[in-house]
């Protein structure tokens, strides 16, 4: 099977300058592969970098040294040395990447904050309202709600638009940032089931999950990130 | 595998290498080069001084560059070097395939004239002759912008701060340009206003596909509207990037300074 994540030896350091030039070494070593139709969990306690190699594959923290092969397009390509146009390209057609927080527009209605990455990939605004109608119905997010923009909504409807608008696109590649922290146990079901159903349509997939139950409902593998860690 | 990182399809549609200008002694900018492709959103920051405005004015031909060129990609397909157009080419090129959006709304706008025959004044310029055709696109530019269609025959100095920026824009954009430079566009502005501009601004360039390079000193500004980012101090590119790249993970002093800088909401 060809791997749609390849990492080897990727490793990441800060430097702040602002405090004296400290180095702050996040991770080292990193080495893992995601095939197609899998889940894989990163584990480690907080501050062990899970969350800054999701970004590192994601391509939004740069990588010091090693390399993210990343399958695009039918191509691997080193997401580590990728000109920012590429990248760009590959979060539009490959890589999705459901963040903690929503980073909500001022004034855009909830249904196109779901619907905008179908829209950036060419369907017709109508066809992306109604998937995204859709999506938002399964995560109970209540219609009358779907025209206003979610900035005043609740922490966990945020983060359900939020899964909506990560889930809504058919990318190959989907990266969860504890995807179900601050839901309920209805729609935390729900969550198992979307990715459930991105198995079956092959999606390769890298979670942070502490739920334990949820770890397991979704897990294929565990990569535990406390052999990556860097500290001296 | 570093040869398989091909850049996708296009060709850049403007590209600047080696700019760089001087004041007598003083060096405003230094050997700066990137290429922007269409639909492309390039956010120029920095602080006050740092050259990002001379760089603007040299990009969009207003200024000789001391060394080095800037080169675009015409609507015909050909490049062509800025320094070689006419001065009549070159105005041309401003009217129809470039916007330029200023800080200041007067200076982009004709603050006696109507608000309609501003906007129509860029179709007139490029041969619209129709006076109903003309005021009814002059309409739907307004109504794009969010902008009152009554108030179409007041002047813009009867306008608010907010409106006269989202006007400006309108005559802009009316030509269908595929370029935008943009200067400090929600300098003046109070942030609700601010965020509105913001708003309509993200969308329009994601609907025409505009290819924009917008300086700014707000790098909230530079967040919501551009790509890639280039962060300017002392007149040279410092570092450059994706935009949430730069912002999220700064390799700089400086910009791990500026990036610092920003007051939590």
């Amino acid at each position: 099977m060809t791997a749609m994540i390849d990492i080897t030896d990727a490793g990441k350091t800060f430097t702040m300058h602002l405090q004296g030039g400290i180095e702050l070494p996040v991770v080292r070593g990193v080495t893992f592969q995601v095939n197609p139709g899998e889940c894989v969990v990163l584990s480690g306690p907080s501050g062990a970098g899970k969350s800054s190699i999701l970004k590192m594959i994601f391509g939004n923290y740069r990588c010091d040294s090693g390399c993210i092969g990343i399958r695009h397009r039918g191509k691997v390509v080193d997401l580590a040395t990728a000109e920012p146009r590429q990248v760009l390209n590959i979060r539009r057609s490959t890589i999705g990447y459901v963040s903690q927080f929503l980073r909500a527009v001022p004034r855009v209605a909830t249904i196109d904050v779901v619907g905008e990455p179908l829209i950036a990939n060419g369907m017709s605004r109508a066809d992306a309202q109604a998937r995204a109608g859709e999506l938002l119905h399964r995560l109970n997010i209540p219609e009358r709600l779907w025209q206003l923009p979610p900035a005043t909504f609740s922490g966990g409807e945020q983060q359900r638009v939020n899964i909506a608008r990560g889930f809504i696109s058919d990318l190959p590649i989907l990266l969860l940032d504890e995807p179900t922290a601050s839901l309920d146990a209805a729609n935390r079901a729900v969550v198992v089931e979307l990715v459930a159903e991105k198995k079956r349509q092959g999606v390769a997939m890298v979670a942070i999950v502490h739920d334990d139950e949820i770890r397991h409902l979704i897990a294929d593998r565990i990569v535990d990130v406390t052999g990556f860690a860097a500290a001296a | 595998m570093a040869d398989q990182n091909l850049v996708e399809n296009d060709e850049p549609l403007l590209v600047a290498k080696s700019l760089s200008k001087s004041f007598g002694r003083i060096n405003a900018c230094r050997d700066v080069s990137f290429s922007l492709y269409p639909g492309e959103v390039l956010a120029i920051v920095g602080e006050s001084g740092s050259g990002k405005s001379t760089l603007l004015q040299m990009l969009s031909g207003q200024l000789a560059p001391s060394a080095g060129h800037v080169s675009y990609r015409m609507r015909d397909g050909v490049t062509r070097d800025l320094t070689t157009l006419g001065e009549a080419e070159r105005r041309f090129l401003f009217r129809t395939d470039w916007g330029f959006v200023h800080q200041d709304p007067a200076q982009g706008l004709r603050m006696a004239v109507s608000a309609g025959a501003n906007v129509g004044e860029r179709l007139m310029a490029v041969g619209w002759n129709h006076y109903g055709r003309i005021r009814e696109t002059a309409s739907d530019w307004l109504t794009r912008v969010e902008i009152d269609v009554a108030r179409i025959d007041d002047a813009p100095r009867t306008y608010s701060g907010g409106m006269r920026q989202r006007l400006q824009i309108a005559r802009n954009l009316v030509t269908e340009p595929r370029l935008v430079f943009m200067d400090e566009p929600t300098g003046g502005l109070d942030v609700s206003v601010q965020a509105r501009l913001l708003d309509l601004l993200r969308s329009l360039v994601a609907e025409l596909n505009l290819a924009v390079i917008i300086v700014t000193h707000d790098l909230a500004v530079a967040r919501l509207l551009s790509h890639r980012v280039m962060v300017m101090k002392g007149g040279r590119v410092i570092e450059t990037g994706l935009t949430d790249q730069v912002l999220d993970d700064p390799r700089e002093p400086y910009t791990q300074l500026l990036v610092s800088s920003i007051l939590p909401p």
